[in-house]
């Protein structure tokens, strides 16, 4: 069937797609490395010239950018361990028979479906306000004193609307998974008499494994690029102290116009990219392949 | 007895479940109900419910800042990024799913960690290449880089579906004299067409919502409705009903979608791995 002919003809057939991905990824990556090495500030276009590392010395000095690998660590985490307890509880949940079933999942995963902005938007106005907001209210009607939750907790503030965006994601792919347990499995189990706790540890749990590893794969693809979350609610502050490395990257090269910082912050985010994809990969790897 | 202790459980896990449902749903819900009130209603918790409605706010939010300018934009930067995908995808994955070589593999592989760079790291120079161009704040530029960002999922999404199209049909077509062209057309594109839609619901999805290179790329002329509203995060003033009926309209077309679409969805976003 695979003639020579029909070889060539799937070469073209992909190479475009290729040629493009390559140099959308080889190109913009090439000269952010190469600005990196370099004094280039858009303000002060005169005074340019090759640095070598010192970019990097200044980055890597900076306690700014140290705070914003914590807090984008920090916040990777933190919605990660929300998202996947959250949602094996309610994916356990929702795959029960329920009156309205439809309905209450399509309630469930529709934050999904909202855009960043709005969600931030959304919870900083209406939800966290200091003063007119729901949670305010809520407080207020217990005599608690409302909190101001964006100034007093902006990291923590942050990472509850990112874990309200990616809950239904975590939630869907999760009961997906649950949905394809063998009942069969889950019967005779039960009438071996194991309790809830038992089948949930043997049987449920190690069936979710692989779900729960692509979701932990995908969420940190998301989860390490988060911006218009921050960029909405907190402006990264107060100070710096919801900073992570995407806003500290925009600020650096969007409104200080320090080109050169800024690509040596980008290499940095880069390859702490990829130490966690490969560690990912590995994970996932050994999980997918079994 | 039995029967009455499983409908008394289904009963507490009904209550459960929608008590959770509603809680994780209410910042949409109160998003929609806000948007019909005054601003200076929507502000006030204690009356919220007592004060009239109004559909105002969907009236001013035109009139103040040109609203439908900013959801076309979003119109055409989904769909126009989603179908240039889709041409640069289809031929690829249908190559690779229907003629593999040895080196399919490690390239899918290679497609899939084009999405593990942060778009930071390359934020410089697409922004500079961007100004040079002329290309800031320009709709087919914002459409490009969309394209570019979701073409890997694109190409995975339509090779997990044409390889479940089974080989043999086409060979048993060709068999019964079925000449190329009404191979394409009766057979192929019929069992092609279903994987192509979700593909396509799923990357306009992704595209609407995305906001991070429509939030650096645009301003006012292509800016599309995740960059309007971002325009909203000014501390002057609280607008909140305007903020809500701009979000309702903003978010209602995509969580139609997102319903509809579901299941492709889970599928399109875990690569293949959870069906």
């Amino acid at each position: 069937m695979a003639t020579r002919q029909t070889r060539t003809l799937a070469r073209f057939m992909v190479a475009p797609s290729v040629i493009i991905l390559f140099v959308w990824m080889l190109v913009p990556l090439l000269l952010t490395l190469w600005y990196s090495l370099q004094r280039y500030n858009l303000l002060h276009p005169d005074r340019g010239g090759f640095v070598w590392f010192r970019n990097y010395y200044y980055c890597l000095t900076d306690p700014a950018f140290a705070q914003a690998i914590g807090n984008t660590l920090i916040l990777v985490v933190g919605v990660l361990v929300i998202t996947v307890v959250g949602g094996i509880l309610l994916a356990l949940l929702l795959d029960q028979p329920v009156w309205g079933q439809g309905i209450v999942r399509l309630l469930v995963i529709a934050p999904f479906f909202v855009m960043p902005t709005v969600s931030a938007l959304v919870w900083k106005n209406m939800l966290m306000h200091p003063q007119y907001g729901i949670l305010a209210g809520i407080w207020s009607a217990f005599g608690m004193r409302p909190v101001a939750w964006l100034t007093d907790y902006p990291l923590f503030s942050v990472t509850i609307i990112t874990a309200w965006e990616w809950l239904p994601f975590a939630t869907l792919i999760l009961l997906t998974a649950l949905q394809s347990l063998d009942e069969d499995q889950k019967e005779a189990s039960e009438m071996d008499g194991a309790n809830f706790l038992n089948r949930f540890i043997y049987i449920i749990l190690p069936h979710l494994a692989r779900a729960v590893t692509v979701v932990i794969l995908i969420e940190t693809i998301f989860l390490l690029g988060i911006f218009a979350e921050i960029f909405v609610t907190t402006q990264g502050g107060p100070g710096s102290a919801s900073t992570n490395l995407p806003y500290l990257i925009y600020v650096q090269a969007l409104l200080n116009y320090d080109v050169g910082g800024a690509s040596a912050g980008g290499v940095i985010a880069v390859i702490l990219a990829n130490i966690v994809a490969i560690f990912l990969i590995r994970i996932v790897g050994k999980n997918l392949d079994a | 007895m039995a029967r009455e202790a499983t409908i008394q459980r289904k009963i507490t896990v009904t209550a459960a479940a929608w008590i959770v449902a509603l809680v994780i749903f209410f910042p949409i819900l109160w998003t929609i109900l806000t948007s019909f009130k005054s601003e200076g209603d929507a502000i006030n918790l204690s009356h919220f419910f007592s004060t009239p409605w109004t559909i105002d706010s969907y009236f001013e939010v035109q009139s103040r800042s040109d609203y439908f300018h900013h959801f076309f934009n979003s119109v055409i930067i989904s769909i126009g990024s989603t179908i240039l995908a889709l041409l640069f995808s289809i031929p690829a994955a249908w190559s690779m799913a229907f003629a593999p070589t040895s080196r399919t593999r490690d390239l899918m592989m290679w497609m899939l960690s084009t999405k593990m760079m942060p778009a930071v790291g390359v934020l410089v120079p697409i922004y500079l290449i961007f100004k040079t161009l002329g290309l800031l704040d320009n709709v087919w530029g914002i459409m490009t880089i969309l394209m570019l960002m979701n073409l890997p999922i694109v190409v995975w999404m339509l090779y997990t579906y044409f390889k479940e199209i089974p080989v043999d049909i086409l060979e048993a077509a060709r068999m019964d004299g079925a000449t190329l062209g009404k191979e394409l057309v009766y057979v192929l594109v019929p069992m092609a067409v279903p994987g192509i839609a979700s593909t396509m619901l799923l990357n306009i999805i992704l595209a609407w919502n995305e906001a991070f290179w429509t939030l650096n790329l645009t301003t006012i002329n292509a800016a599309p409705l995740t960059a309007f509203i971002a325009s909203y995060s000014s501390p002057e003033g609280l607008f909140w009903a305007k903020l809500s009926a701009a979000s309702t309209l903003a978010i209602a077309p995509i969580l139609v979608l997102g319903w509809i679409s579901q299941r492709q969805l889970v599928r399109g976003l875990t690569f293949g791995a959870v069906k």
